[in-house]
């Protein structure tokens, strides 16, 4: 059959530029293991997120001003005489929040199955070092609005430079183009936010995506799926990419939208934490805010910072929260990948970084008391004592045996089915059935009734199972 | 998933700080869709409020449009005389008098209801009494030592604070020594309207971005259920 016109010139395009091979090498040929569960989708969240941040981005830069002057109108007029401007503003800065959480559950899901170990070593400085451009995108994009907290939180991060002795003057002054945050900051963060941090996302992006179809996706059973084969040399535990996993992730998308949407058009603000309040005043170098707090992605490490009584080694306290993670393929001495089979001590030592990491954040937002600083030099320790401790906890771990093929796991419908089933003997347990005396209605219906009350014996009891099982998890 | 509505949730749980005055703020009673209040809260602030005061970032078609009135009425009864319908709201007052006479700049009021909230501006257009010591003779409980008179004196009165002790502890209560030419409660009122329309001007387009949310809202359900079932067709033979 002589082929048609269109696919002729489709062959055309074909023999000289590989679309099928490129598509087929990442997508319809690349084999992923087949047991992914809800961490995996947000590593393709990260990347809808980034793509939303662009775009939106892009439609901002045509009517944002980028002079000291100009700027905070032009954000209102964008919200008000923009037509859909507010939108585009409110996806944007959503998005902002949203790629941090979504980043910190892809990272905590690789800390959960071991996806930095070998050979994904590479992958993960990637990935770190995605992070660390990520959070000067976000810092800078925050000085663009030009409001007090904008302005101040610029204030106060830069001035950390001039913590690093003889350099650090001239270096933040280096930084800031002035001897305060002015105009000529504001232009150069716009160029960095704008064009040159995201040139290096988008950069770093590919190359964390190249190096991970070159060894494989990891997966919750953390062993190799390349290890056993079927006689085409398709991986016996993979399925190819498209469709299965384009499809699976089409879920995970419209999921996450409704949270987006839901932030969006409801609480775009987010009582205070998307946008500060103390951001809809045009920023005023003369005049402080009482209480300046970074946004939430940040407070984290803004605790630690200020959890150490010296500037200096605050400001080298809060980097090396950051470095000691780029460390973690050799931290980590344990062979064994996945926390399914991994021994009690790391999954304590993770428990307790995960309830520090959010209680940091926590602090980060907060006034200073002498009580929170305790706490946070507590959470602070406990945050180190995870990384620095971990090349003796992990060496002598009691691990179990790991299993040579994916094993099977209840999908979410079925767990939801079980759960669903519980609950009638729940119900049972946690409540009796106690007469009730009526004093409403009717004198003539007042008398004693039978109703079920909550039962504390029972709510105690199903408590302490609860307890036992978590403490069970923990071994 | 789970860990991401807790997350989500922590977010809601906790609360935002305006300020950090002791006082306990009284609860602004805020309806947009009150279209009468918005027109009564416009005209109250171009009376009481934009001598001093500019909301230059909204423009009085804009209000029109929202609220649903005739561009021209707006133009008779809220606009100063000589104002057009594109223009914004602007003060009258000159930048070095303002200084000169207050000390500082009267803040611009579009973003103050953003900034401070509804219930922190109810509670201070509420709480100014008398002083001696001010340079206007008047303090406010809210905001203490605030630079601002209180214009709406002759509407709710004059107070004066006193200092009570009871088994709760020490507080200071304001009491209205003169009436003025409202009573308690058309007072309360002519400030929420006000604060409503504070409110509005704050972020214009929010009652059209909650009307939107729903069908964004139930498209993405729409799509979540076909993504589902498409996933679900696909992974049949998956096993």
């Amino acid at each position: 059959m002589k082929p048609s016109r269109l696919a002729e010139c489709g062959n055309w395009v074909l023999d000289r530029f590989p679309v099928t091979k490129f598509w087929n090498d990442h997508m319809a040929h690349y084999y992923a293991p087949k047991n992914f569960n809800i961490w995996y989708f947000f590593g393709s969240l990260a990347l809808l997120v980034l793509v939303n941040q662009i775009l939106t981005g892009i439609l901002l830069t045509m009517n944002y001003k980028p002079d000291a002057k100009l700027a905070f109108d032009s954000v209102e007029y964008i919200m008000r005489d923009v037509p859909w401007g507010w939108l585009v503003r409110y996806m944007h800065s959503t998005g902002a929040s949203a790629f941090f959480i979504v980043i910190y559950l892809h990272m905590f899901r690789a800390l959960l199955y071991g996806s930095f170990k070998h050979p994904r070593e590479l992958i993960w400085i990637f990935g770190m070092l995605l992070f660390v451009a990520l959070m000067a995108e976000a810092f800078m994009g925050y000085l663009l609005p030009w409001g007090q907290m904008s302005f101040w939180g610029a204030q106060v991060i830069i001035s950390l430079f001039s913590a690093i002795p003889v350099i650090g003057d001239d270096l933040s002054l280096w930084i800031r183009g002035d001897y305060v945050i002015a105009d000529a900051t504001l232009n150069r963060f716009f160029a960095f936010h704008v064009i040159a941090v995201p040139l290096v996302l988008v950069m770093l992006v590919f190359m964390h995506l190249v190096a991970l179809h070159e060894v494989g996706s990891n997966n919750p059973d953390g062993i190799e799926i390349k290890a056993s084969k079927d006689p085409w040399g398709h991986p016996v535990d993979g399925i190819p990419f498209h469709p299965y996993y384009t499809v699976k992730d089409l879920v995970g998308v419209g999921v996450f939208l409704l949270f987006f949407a839901t932030v969006i058009f409801y609480m775009p603000e987010m009582g205070g934490y998307f946008l500060e309040h103390a951001n809809f005043i045009p920023a005023d170098p003369m005049k402080t805010p009482e209480h300046i707090a970074p946004v939430w992605y940040f407070t984290p490490f803004y605790s630690i910072l200020r959890a150490i009584p010296d500037k200096f080694a605050g400001v080298i306290g809060m980097g090396g929260s950051i470095v000691v993670l780029f460390l973690m393929p050799w931290l980590d001495r344990c062979k064994v990948k996945s926390i399914r089979y991994r021994g009690g001590i790391f999954k304590k030592a993770l428990f307790l970084f995960v309830i520090s990491f959010l209680a940091l954040g926590y602090l980060g937002t907060q006034p200073v008391t002498p009580l929170a600083t305790t706490m946070a030099r507590l959470f602070t320790t406990i945050y180190f004592g995870f990384f620095l401790l971990m090349p003796i906890y992990t060496r002598w771990e009691k691990t179990k045996p790991v299993p040579r093929r994916l094993t099977k796991v209840k999908s979410i419908e079925d767990q939801l089915h079980e759960i669903e089933e519980q609950i009638p003997a729940l119900l049972e347990e946690i409540t009796e059935v106690k007469p009730a005396i009526t004093e409403i209605g009717h004198p003539a219906f007042k008398g004693t009734f039978f109703s079920r009350r909550p039962n504390p014996k029972g709510i105690a009891h199903v408590l302490s199972r609860v307890v036992t099982n978590l403490k069970r998890s923990l071994d | 998933m789970r860990s991401l509505i807790t997350v989500l949730l922590l977010f809601t749980l906790t609360f935002n700080v305006n300020a950090s005055e002791e006082v306990e703020l009284q609860e602004a009673n805020i309806d947009l869709s009150d279209t009468a209040s918005l027109q009564r809260g416009a005209q109250h602030f171009v009376t009481y409020c934009l001598g001093c005061h500019s909301a230059k970032h909204m423009r009085y078609l804009r209000f029109a449009l929202d609220v649903g009135v005739d561009p021209k009425k707006v133009l008779n009864d809220i606009a100063p005389e000589g104002a057009s319908i594109y223009d914004q709201i602007h003060s009258a007052m000159n930048k070095h008098d303002a200084e000169k006479w207050f000390g500082v700049q009267p803040p611009d009021l579009s973003l103050i209801a953003r900034s401070r909230g509804a219930d922190w501006l109810y509670s201070y257009l509420k709480s100014y009494y008398i002083d001696p010591s001010r340079p206007f003779g008047v303090n406010n409980l809210v905001f203490q030592d605030t630079a601002m008179p209180n214009p709406l004196w002759k509407l709710q009165g004059e107070q004066h604070a006193e200092s009570r002790r009871s088994i709760y502890g020490e507080y200071t209560k304001l009491e209205l020594d003169a009436p003025g030419t409202l009573s308690e409660s058309e007072f309360d009122l002519f400030v929420n309207d006000l604060v409503n329309f504070l409110v509005y001007v704050g972020e214009p387009v929010q009652l059209e971005r909650e009307r939107l949310g729903k069908y964004v809202l139930f498209f993405l359900i729409i799509f979540l259920v076909i993504a589902y079932l498409l996933k679900k067709e696909y992974w049949k033979d998956v096993d």
